[in-house]
């Protein structure tokens, strides 16, 4: 960024090696973790943790930085993993090809559907989305070709990374997640320190002093859309082949779409931790709510997110990243005060 | 198809339409007075028609004359959410776009968790009241009894709360408030009071609906999402805000929603509706007969 405002920088400057450091860190820890825990129960909370931090990361990019809430990421993540697994068992293109395919199937797919619902705002883009992804989600209900309701079942080729399927340990989906979640948030460290962050926090905080500063507001959140859609997409490939099986339900439903920007809400919108330290909160609190208090019908877990949003929504609109105090090395995304926003952020 | 189809489908469309009117009317209240949206209006919905069937069961009273017993609950459920969730929304500062979704959407999750919790995710439906399994039948149309009494229901609360919000102290207060909530405090009135009311009001109106909708229609912790879904989309067809605007989208989606089925398989009869939705959505933000 220009020098304008050395001091700033150099603050941005140390903020930035920290949080590098702290992202070396965790990646190390979380490299060998899964070495010592042989319990498959526990194995697979950790999966789910990383595919929920890497979807929310995803979710964040176009949710967090650039302020569009949609809740109808399932959307891109059913395409994705319908893409991929179509693309398997009806045309036998491997699934480690496939994903890619089903990231920019995704991509495509969120640039059609944006065009015309960036022309809204706030809550009316909000139900556009939940409209939108309920639409595809009756679609595929009765599409025939791609199973309808009964689903797909992802035949077993033998394992190996190039069909991207292991029956037996199911440790290198846990580092398939791991190198995903990694890479998102490479992307968004990069994202935090590059025009197109900065292009999107001001579209964010403030769209029509961003406008007036050249920023073009639609081209924008386009470019957020289609890079939040590329990597959802591509989890949701990889669910497939993790699960093994998919149906409309599982992989498109309303809940899911709450479910993969919930971690970001709870650990904060738009910064670099939040969805990870929600997916660590979020994830692992269901699965040990869902064992010990009942069956996911009995509805504690749906208490338990609800309970959660409400208290972060109204309590600690920051997210949790806040509450930790991980904030002293972490700030938020409205650290970099150098923007226009930062005057009305520091209300 | 012969005319006859043809009257028997437009006429259950309408009263179809009717129901969703009613819902999508609390919803387009709420929104007009604040600019909020009530993510969990289908959640209301869906805790008037377990509030009914608690009452009928318990108290074998028919529906019909639940009916004040339902809307005075909702009406509390309503007051409390805005002066316990809605005025901290309000308040905070920093993200508050997304705040102002979250807690609405967080309260939905949560009512539908207790929902579950409670009466588990089957389905329930209620039996032998006065009105079930009845039909009228006028010049060849059939009209089931339910769904005819719920649509006269909905006209008189149609009219209950058109007088209201027109016709009284309150409703000016209510258009004072809206059209400047900073104002209206100089000259005295609470606003926080009037929002409050406006909840309870909306809440309760949604209350009546699932009441009417529960002699006919299946009660499960989810059923409120579909219906919410709609009411959204009635309150953009009509315009935020709109009372006029909201008793007509209702009955025109309504009507597009029979129609459909006539034309496509009816499990992808709300894909017409969704479609229409984002149609009119695109060509005018502000919906049909928004002025806001």
């Amino acid at each position: 960024m220009p020098a304008s405002l050395p001091a700033g920088l150099d603050l941005g400057e140390r903020r930035r090696r920290r949080q590098a450091l702290s992202g070396l860190v965790v990646l190390a820890i979380l490299l060998v973790l899964p070495l010592g825990i042989g319990d498959v129960y526990v194995r697979n909370i950790l999966i789910l943790t990383l595919m929920y931090t890497a979807l929310s990361q995803a979710w964040n990019i176009l949710g967090g930085y650039c302020g569009q809430i949609s809740l109808g990421h399932a959307l891109y993540f059913g395409i994705g993993a319908y893409v991929s697994t179509l693309l398997f068992t009806k045309f036998g293109v491997p699934p480690m090809l496939g994903m890619v395919a089903a990231g920019f199937v995704a991509a495509l797919i969120a640039l059609v559907v944006s065009w015309p619902c960036f022309r809204l705002s706030g809550h009316y883009y909000a139900i556009a989305t939940i409209v939108i992804a309920e639409i595809v989600y009756l679609l595929f209900l009765n599409w025939d070709w791609v199973g309808g309701a009964l689903g797909i079942n992802v035949p077993f080729r033998g394992e190996s990374w190039v069909s991207f399927q292991f029956r037996t340990a199911k440790l290198p989906y846990y580092y398939a997640f791991l190198g995903l979640a990694a890479v998102l948030w490479l992307a968004s460290y990069w994202i935090e320190n590059s025009k197109w962050g900065f292009y999107w926090r001001a579209v964010k905080d403030n769209p029509i002093a961003a406008q007036s500063l050249g920023v073009r507001l639609f081209r924008s959140k386009m470019v957020a859309a289609a890079a939040s859609a590329f990597f959802t997409g591509i989890g949701g490939s990889f669910y497939a082949q993790f699960v093994a099986y998919i149906d409309p339900d599982s992989m498109m439903n309303a809940q899911l779409s709450i479910l993969i920007c919930l971690p970001a809400v709870l650990g904060g919108i738009g910064t670099l931790w939040g969805p990870a330290v929600g997916a660590a909160v979020l994830i692992p609190l269901t699965e040990v709510t869902r064992s010990y208090i009942g069956g996911s019908g009995s509805g504690t877990d749906l208490i338990l997110y609800g309970v959660l949003i409400m208290a972060v929504a109204t309590l600690k609109p920051e997210g949790l990243t806040g509450l930790f105090r991980i904030d002293g090395r972490i700030k938020p995304a409205a650290a970099p005060a150098t923007g226009p926003s930062g005057s009305t952020h520091a209300a | 198809m012969t005319a006859e189809t043809l009257a028997q489908v437009v006429v259950s469309g309408l009263l179809t339409g009717m129901i969703y009117a009613l819902i999508a009317a609390g919803l387009s209240l709420i929104f007009g007075l604040m600019d909020v949206v009530n993510f969990a209006h289908g959640e209301f919905l869906m805790t008037a028609m377990y509030a009914t069937f608690v009452l009928y069961i318990t108290l074998s009273i028919d529906p019909l004359f639940l009916l004040p017993m339902v809307a005075v609950f909702l009406f509390a459920i309503g007051v409390v959410v805005y002066r316990v969730l809605i005025v901290r929304a309000l308040s905070v500062k920093v993200n508050s776009g997304m705040v102002q979704i979250f807690a609405t959407f967080g309260l939905g999750i949560f009512l539908r968790g207790i929902a579950q919790f409670v009466f588990s995710p089957d389905f329930k439906s209620l039996r032998g009241t006065m009105l079930s399994d009845k039909t009228v039948s006028v010049l060849g149309v059939f009209m089931p009894l339910p769904q005819l009494a719920a649509s006269l229901v909905c006209v008189v609360a149609f009219i209950g709360l058109w007088l209201l919000t027109t016709k009284t102290h309150f409703g000016r207060a209510l258009e004072a408030t809206r059209e400047d909530s900073e104002a209206v405090a100089l000259i005295g009135v609470d606003r926080h009071f009037i929002f409050a009311m406006g909840w309870g009001i909306g809440a309760a109106t949604v209350g009546v609906a699932g009441v009417m909708l529960s002699t006919f229609y299946y009660i499960s912790p989810g059923v409120g999402v579909t219906f919410a879904l709609i009411a959204y989309v009635v309150v953009a067809l009509g315009g935020f805000g709109s009372l006029p605007g909201a008793l007509v989208a209702g009955l025109a989606i309504g009507l597009v929603e029979a129609l459909t089925t006539l034309l496509i398989p009816p499990s992808l009869k709300q894909v017409g509706v969704f479609g229409l939705y984002l149609l009119v959505l695109f060509v005018r933000p502000r919906g049909l007969f928004g002025n806001l």
